[in-house]
This record gives C-alpha cells, structure tokens and sequence, in this order.
C-alpha cells in the first residue's frame, strides 16, 4: 500500500487548485488520496460524537472526536462542522470553529465558592456546603415571602421573594425540568434569554 | 421562525430589519446567500449601520433605530394605496372582512380606552361587531366602513413616504424604490421573507415593530409560504427551547397561559384565556384542546396526586399577581422585595440595562446563586472595580456547572429544529449538570419540608420524581417525560391530537409530543445531505428525517395558507402543502391531513386563531390593535405624527412606577442617539474566556460616524467617554463611515454604535490596568420595557459623546 505523506497532501492540494485532478479511473485522486490520509491524523482510530454549536441558534452541527488515554482520561481531540447537517453543511463561523477553547478551560471554576456577607474574598467550599446552606436559603426565603392567598381570597401559593433565570445554554429537558421544579416551590420570578 | 434556516434559501426578496445575520449568524446567512445567487432573490437591509450583511444586500437604506414601525407602516400603506396586495389571500386568510365595534378609535396618538393614570388601554373596544349567531359580522367586500381593511387603510394612510422618511431617515426616493419591490412580492407566486433579530424585539416598542411586519407579510400573501414567513433569528443556542418549555413568569410549557389569581379552577382559567371562535370555520385549535394540555402537563408533573378531584392539582401552580420578568426581579430587589436570585447561565450584571442600577439590585439581595462553569460578572459583582464588598451583604455561591458538550440533551434552534447532541466528554474537574444541582437542592428543601414542616408544601411533595435516580434524572428520562404517553396503555404519545383532559395521558409540553416514540427519540435523526435525493424529497429543503421540528415534525409553520382555496399552491413551482384529491401532501399539514378543502365546513387556514385568519386587526396586544410608530422613550425628536404622544403611551417605566428619581436624559445634555449590538467574534459575554475570539476582538470601542468624529476632533484610536443619565463607559473610538448623518424631521441626528461585550470579568479585563471598570456597555441602556413583553430597550437612547 502506497504511503502518503503530509508533503504529498500539500503536493495533490496544490494540484487540485487550479483545475479538477481528475484520475483515469474517474475520480479526484486529492480527495481519494486524503481520505486515506484521515486515517493517520491525530484523530484516527478516535471516537466520533454529535454535538450542536453553544452559541447562536442557527444550530450548526458539530462533530466531536475524543480518545481515551491509557489513564482512562477522555481528551477532546478535535471539534469541526458537521458535513451531513442540512443547517450548516459542515461550515462553521469563528465562535463555532474554537468552541474546543470554551469545552475545555483553564478558566474554569474548579469548587464551588462561597463568599460570605461582607466579605472581601472567595472560600473553597464542599458541594454538601453549599447545596445546604442554598437550601436553607430557599426554605427561610419562601417561608417568608409565600402568599397562599392574595388581598381579595384568591388561592395564588406564590414565592415571592425568589428569582431564577436560566440561561439559553441549557439543554432543552434541563430547562423543562427547571421549569417544573421552580413553579412546584412556588417561584413565579422565572426567566431566560428570550428577553435580554 | 415560522420557517427555518435553509428555507431561506427558497424566497424571491429579503427584507432585514433590526439584524445583521452575515455578523451574527453567518453560517445561517448562507441560506440568504443561496437565494440570492441561486434564485436572483434581492435582499433589502435597513439597518442604522452599514455591516457586512449591507455589503452583499442589494440595497442597503440607513435608518433610524427604533422606527421600523414607520418603515413597515409606510410599505403598508404604498402596496394599499397601489393595489399591490394578493387579493384573494388578504380576503380569505386574513380578518379584513371582519367588522370592529361601533366606538373603536384612534385620535392623535391614541386607540380607545387609554388611561393616562393607569398607562393603560382599557381594550374592550378593540373587538368585533357579532351578530345573532354569536360570531363576528364579515363583510367579504371589504368595503364596511369598519371592516379591518378600510380601518387598516386609513391607519396607514399617514404614512407616506414624506412622512417615513422624516421619521426613519430614509430618503424618498430610496423609500419608494424598495417599496415598489416590496409591492411585486403581493403576485401570488412571489414569496417575500422578512428576518430579523434583537434589534426589533429590544425596544419599547418592540412587539409591534414585528407586527408591523406580518401585517406586511399577510397582505403580501407571504405567510405559510416556503421562502416566505416573519423569521426571527434568536441569539443564543437554546433560547428557542427554553421558552418552548416556559422559564418565563407568564407562561406553561408550550405556550399555555401562566394562571391568575381569581382563576379558581381549570375551567375559570380556560374560559379566560383560551381563544373563543369568532368565526363559524374556525377550528380554533388551541382554544378547543387548551384543557386537554393542561391536563396531561398537570398529570406529568403531579402524577397520582393530581386527580379530577383536586381539579388536577390546578392549585399546586403559583399565580403571579403581577409582571415578574427579567427588569421586573431587579426592580422587586431595588424596592428590598426580593430575597435571592439564582442565575444558572446567565449573567445579571452584565446583560442589564442599566448595570449600574442592577448593580445595587444584587447588593440589596439576601443572597446570589451563580450556577456557571466560568466566573462571572454576577459572581463577581461584589469585588468588581469601585464596588465596597465589606458594605455589600449579599451572600454569594458559585456552583461550577458543566458546559453543553459534557452533557446530552438537545437545542432547539431558531427554526424549531430539536436537535439531539451526545455527551462528548465527562464533566471537568468538580462541575456538576445544571439539572442535577437543581434536583438536589430540591430535595434537600423538601426533606426539610417534611422535617420541619413550613408553608404550603403540597407541591413540593407531590411532585412526580420519576427517575431512575431522582437526583441525577437522565435528560434521556425527561425527553420521555416532556413527550408524554399514555396512562392506560403504558405507550408514548406520538400527537397531541391524542392527549385526552380526563388524566388518562401526560405531555410535559404538548408542542413537542411526538418528539420521542417507543421506537427512540426522534430528535437524533441523521438523514442530511449525505443523500439529497432520499433525504429531501420536496427538495425544498425541509429534509424531515434529520432531527424533529415541532410541531409534529411541520418544517413551516401556518402551512395550510400556501395553498389557495381549492387547496393548489399559490406558486406550483414551491408547494408547502397541497390537496391531491384525497390528502394534503408535501409538508406535514397544518390542517387535518383528509380535509377537503372544498367542503363548505371545511376549516379556515389559520387553525390557531379564534378567526380561523390571520390578524391584521389583533387585541392580542395591550399597546394597540395597529402598529403605531412612537418614539423611543429618550429621542431627540418628537413624533411628527402626533406629538402630544410621542413616544409609547403604556411602555412601562419602572423607576417612575416604583417612586425611584428619573433616569432618562433629554437631547440638551445628550444629544446623540446610541444603539447596542453584538461581533461575530464574542457571544455575549462568556467568550471573553475565550482566548482565540479575545485575540480576534480584545478590546472595546465604541463606532463613531466620521462626520461626528471631525467635529469633536476625535481619531480612530482616541479614548473616549460615552455617557447616558445612568453610567457610562470609557473605550476607544473608531471612526467610521459605517455610520452616518440622518436627516430626520428637518433636523440632522447622528448614531454612535456600542458593542456589548466587555466588562470586568474575562482575559481582555485581566489584561486592563482598570480590569475593565467602565467597559460595560449596559451601564449606558435605560431600565424601561416594552408594553407587552416588558423587553428592555436596548437598541435606541441619548447619549453624549467626549475625547478623554
């Protein structure tokens, strides 16, 4: 089997610019030529996933390739547009096309982070911490602000005094879900980026 | 959208209004460029500044922002003036033969019922003359004196092309070019499509800025048409599924209306907000089945405990007394009312308006759930630049959430495609989902519940948690859950025409039932454009195996009205759907799928309505039955159409209704007009964590018209300072022929443009010796709303302009 190299690639690419190269046997020897080539990238062998773009909502598609590492680590190898969408056509703009650098982050939020009334700095803090103490939040919050029955009789059981927005970047079902968990403890405050 | 993305490419003429789709939705823009290359279709861009969107339009009209109103009124009124409309679709599809009640009126500025202490119409009249049988009185003439149509015209008789221009700024014969183009796409076999994005909705007027549209649109004879519609391109990837499934104060999932307080049962609830037929044709769709999608939601989150005994737990539902959006909670926190916030992806202190405002907003709070894989300004509100922590006593958490690709689920784009995406990876370092976070501090509040006891906490218990793990549901489950199924045989639903209101079936959101079968979930359906042929069999682009589009799979919305009468496409080259003889066939029908159209019983188009038509006449507006033009809240004209109310009687004004000092400037001390908008490189404000897009875009600026520019002395490169009467900001200055002089009501007005996304959180900040302290475009935005939706005005107000 002939083997191709990354200078060959460039040669058949150079090739194919200014006119069609087309082979005896009736197809584009560049194109047939790179899809053996795809197998000796860095994504060859690795795993194949769909995803959608986070960012507008025109809904581009996504292919996602992930390899799993001897330590049992998944790294993201590559994001790139979809070639099968009827939306995108494997096109993508320029926050699609880095949407690896917002998967993954050095950025990111390692813990979660409490910061105390009139505190000037961020604790490290323990989920259990955390989820407790909103908890507690949320009970005290509603116990004190719940309306069972508004000014003129009317059964209303309405939370007054706390909000959620959830944002466009939720799954569908999270959103469904949040929606029905917030109206069950009463929340009539709920927003999202349709607005803003 | 009624239609969707790729549809685009089907239409003769591109109207784009309040958008620049070739910046912020490029890879979508390429079906506007398929139209216009492949079809010779014109696109039409009105815009304040010429973009990139301009540069490829083939004509590009400078115009003032916030008054399309007038721009629209003014195409109205040239295809009325000219007989340009498609006759037989204005006639039969819409209301223009339906007659309005003796004592509706609109006088300076004003419809009937106006209440100037209230700020609110009284809409009673707004509303058709009925005659013994109940229904509204028609005249299929159209020539009643208060029939929609003569109504229609008179409205829009003011608006000539003196009078637009004036307004917007576009100049006559620039104006009466586009409209005369506009006028051709009134031919039945013309199919014009209108898009446009957040530079209609942000503005107080922002509701009938898109009314005004498909009011074109519907005279036209361009709704339900392929290539045709009013599309509205959404910002963010899921905004369309979310408020599909209702986190929003005033809704249920699907479009169902949030109950009000006096609506003792679901039946009260139902006979006041479900559509009633106006018409004996009408189906009235939503109106007749409104309970039966009430029931299975209810039954679907209450399971056992919601029975026809307790009215299916109608009570358990929270009834808001009054507005609660987005302005709506800040302004509940200013007035010490609101005790926490939970912001999961979103960012307060950031998005606005008047961040400043906002600010102290999240100070006065009790405490600040920030759910976000990255920091952001919210969560770090308390230390940004000039803030005081030790005198701000908010308790603030941030959860670490994982990001969309460490998780499944699917997005629903602009164009009401539900599309499935796979977990790609597994969460990063601590994050947790969204979802999971939610169920757990749920069910901590509920073990105390049952511990401590408290208020009301039926619904709390009752609650149908039916996962296999309750506190890590699979989005799978919920996908399930939301398409709902049948109690009695155990299946899942595969319509909404089978949901039933005697608690035998479920549907967490009826809009999407059929989404997910007993064979899988549609939505992960893959037949693209690996095989046109197969996969598109119309070829016109609505490839209904890839993905799933509610409803039940429809690719354009009101399709039943690209038919004529006798049920032939209004153009045979573009069928939507058509009668064979026996069925409708092509798109999935918005009509029943063996109705004859023939038949004298048969249906009015628009199944949805209680007219069975489209409205051009509609009291489903609080701010008016026409779309009128008024000025923003901060101009530096008045309205030349009547300026005794010149800017939007009942756009709601916070600070004046909650007793805090005026925000709003006049011209005197700012006299310029600024508008907000968005780069191709940034997506709001999380990519300011994005190295490559900050090294595309790494720093604010502000544009400034090059005229305006030379006489203030300031270059390309200069700081600047923008200030409004709320904040400002202080960024450096392009100067550009982008924006330009308009000469609006005698007078010459100048726009300066404000991208948004900046501010003290993000790479670009950690690099700035200030972090960012006045780059928040938002600081400028006043805190004012549309009437209807309460959508803040983002997109038009007064500014003042110095070098620094």
């Amino acid at each position: 089997m002939q083997t191709v190299t990354r200078r060959d690639v460039l040669k058949f690419g150079i090739a194919s610019a200014g006119a069609l190269v087309v082979s005896g046997l009736g197809f584009d020897v560049a194109v047939a030529e790179s899809t053996k080539i795809k197998l000796n990238l860095r994504i060859a062998g690795a795993k194949e996933s769909h995803s959608i773009c986070p960012y507008c909502a025109v809904g581009c598609s996504l292919v996602a390739y992930t390899r799993q590492a001897s330590d049992g680590k998944v790294q993201l190898l590559q994001i790139e547009g979809d070639p099968d969408s009827p939306v995108n056509e494997g096109r993508l703009c320029p926050k699609g096309a880095t949407a690896m650098q917002l998967a993954t982050s050095p950025r990111r939020v390692e813990s979660p982070r409490y910061r105390a009334a009139g505190t000037n700095a961020w604790k490290n803090v323990t989920w259990d911490f955390a989820l407790n103490k909103i908890a507690q939040n949320v009970k005290a919050s509603r116990d004190a602000t719940f309306v069972t029955t508004d000014g003129n009789g009317n059964t209303v059981n309405r939370t007054e005094g706390i909000a959620f927005a959830g944002g466009a970047a939720f799954s569908s079902e999270e959103g469904y879900f949040a929606t029905k968990l917030m109206r069950s403890l009463g929340l009539v405050y709920l927003e999202q980026q349709a607005r803003v | 959208m009624t239609n969707h993305w790729r549809d685009i490419k089907n239409a003769d003429m591109i109207l784009i209004n309040g958008a620049n789709p070739a910046e912020a939705h490029p890879v979508g823009f390429q079906w506007f460029m398929r139209a216009k290359l492949e079809r010779g279709a014109k696109m039409i861009h009105a815009d304040p500044r010429f973009t990139r969107t301009s540069a490829v339009a083939d004509t590009y009209l400078r115009i003032r922002t916030g008054t399309d109103v007038a721009y629209f009124g003014g195409l109205i009124n040239y295809v009325l003036q000219n007989n340009l409309i498609q006759s037989d679709y204005v006639r039969n599809y819409t209301n223009a033969s339906f007659i309005v009640k003796q004592g509706f009126s609109f006088n300076d500025g004003l419809f009937s019922g106006y209440s100037a202490d209230k700020r609110a119409y009284d809409i009673t009249s707004w509303s058709y003359e009925t005659g013994a049988n109940g229904f509204a009185n028609r005249d299929m003439t159209l020539q009643h004196e208060r029939s929609v149509f003569q109504l229609l015209k008179t409205h829009y008789s003011r608006y000539t092309p003196e009078i637009v221009s004036s307004i917007t700024g576009i100049p006559v014969d620039q104006f009466n070019k586009v409209a005369a183009q506009v006028g051709a796409m009134g031919k039945p076999d013309k199919v014009m499509t209108i898009v446009y994005a957040v530079g209609l909705t942000h503005h107080t007027t922002g509701g009938q800025l898109i009314r005004s549209g498909a009011v074109l649109q519907l005279l036209l004879g361009n709704m339900g048409l392929p290539g045709g519609g009013m599309n509205a391109e959404r910002g963010h990837a899921n905004i369309q599924g979310n408020t599909d499934h209702a986190i929003s104060w005033e809704l249920l999932p699907g479009y169902l209306r949030a109950p009000a307080p006096g609506q003792k049962n679901i039946d009260e609830h139902v006979a006041q907000v479900a559509t009633k037929k106006s018409d004996p044709n009408s189906w009235n769709y939503l109106g007749t089945n409104y309970k039966k999608f009430l029931v299975s939601m209810l039954k679907g989150w209450y399971g056992s405990a919601a029975t026809k005994d307790n009215d299916f737990a109608f009570d358990y539902l929270p009834k808001p007394g009054s507005n609660a959006s987005w302005m709506t909670i800040y302004d509940q926190a200013l007035k010490g009312k609101m005790e926490g916030v939970v912001l999961s992806g979103m960012t307060a202190a950031s998005i606005g308006p008047d961040t400043n405002q906002v600010q102290q907003a999240l100070s006065n709070l009790k405490w600040l759930v920030i759910m976000d894989p990255l920091p952001t300004t919210s969560s770090e509100f308390w230390h940004a630049p000039g803030a005081d922590p030790s005198k701000i006593n908010t308790e603030v958490f941030m959860l670490p959430t994982t990001h969309w690709i460490e998780k499944d689920g699917s997005f629903t784009n602009s164009g009401r495609w539900a599309q499935w995406k796979d977990q790609v990876i597994p969460p990063q370092g601590n994050a947790r989902h969204d979802h999971w976070i939610l169920s757990d501090i749920f069910n901590r509040v509920k073990d105390m519940y049952k511990q401590q006891g408290g208020k009301f906490a039926d619904a709390i218990l009752a609650l149908n948690f039916d996962y296999k793990d309750p506190l890590k549901p699979e989005l799978d489950e919920i996908a399930k859950e939301i398409n709902g199924k049948d109690l009695s045989t155990g299946k899942q639903m595969t319509s909404f025409a089978n949901l039933k209101d005697d608690g035998t079936t479920t549907s967490g959101d009826w809009i999407y039932a059929g989404s997910y079968l007993d064979t899988g979930s549609l939505m992960k359906r893959r037949a693209g454009i690996q095989d046109p042929k197969t996969n598109d069999p119309t070829g016109l682009g609505f490839y209904p195996n890839w993905a799933w589009s509610w409803p039940l799979n429809r690719r354009v919305l009101y399709n039943r009205a690209s038919a004529d009468m006798d049920g032939k496409p209004w153009d045979p080259a573009r069928p939507g759907i058509q009668w064979n003889g026996t069925q409708w066939v092509g798109d999935v029908p918005d009509y029943p799928p063996t109705m004859n159209p023939k038949d004298p019983k048969a249906w009015l188009p628009f199944i949805m309505n209680g007219e069975g038509v489209g409205r051009l006449f509609s009291n489903g507006m609080i701010d008016g039955p026409f779309p009128e033009h008024y000025e923003p809240v901060e101009s530096p004209v008045t309205n030349p159409l009547h300026s005794a109310n010149s800017a939007s009687p009942v756009a709601f004004l916070y600070d004046q209704a909650s007793g805090r000092p005026n925000r709003f400037g006049t011209a005197t001390d700012y006299p310029y007009i600024a508008t907000s908008y968005r780069l191709t490189e940034h997506e709001h404000y999380v990519t300011q964590h994005v190295p490559h897009l900050v090294q595309l875009q790494p720093e604010p600026f502000v544009e400034i018209p090059s005229e305006l520019a030379q006489t203030k002395g300031i270059k390309t490169g200069d700081k600047v300072r923008v200030s409004s009467k709320r904040g400002k900001v202080e960024v450096l200055a392009l100067v550009t022929k982008r924006l330009g002089p308009l000469k609006v009501a005698g007078q010459t007005v100048y726009q300066i443009g404000i991208p948004i996304h900046w501010g003290p959180v993000g790479i670009s900040a950690d690099g700035d010796p200030n972090h960012g302290r006045y780059w928040l475009a938002n600081a400028l935005t006043p805190f004012v709303g549309d009437a209807n939706s309460r959508t803040p005005e983002f997109k038009a107000f007064l500014v003042n302009l110095e070098r620094i």
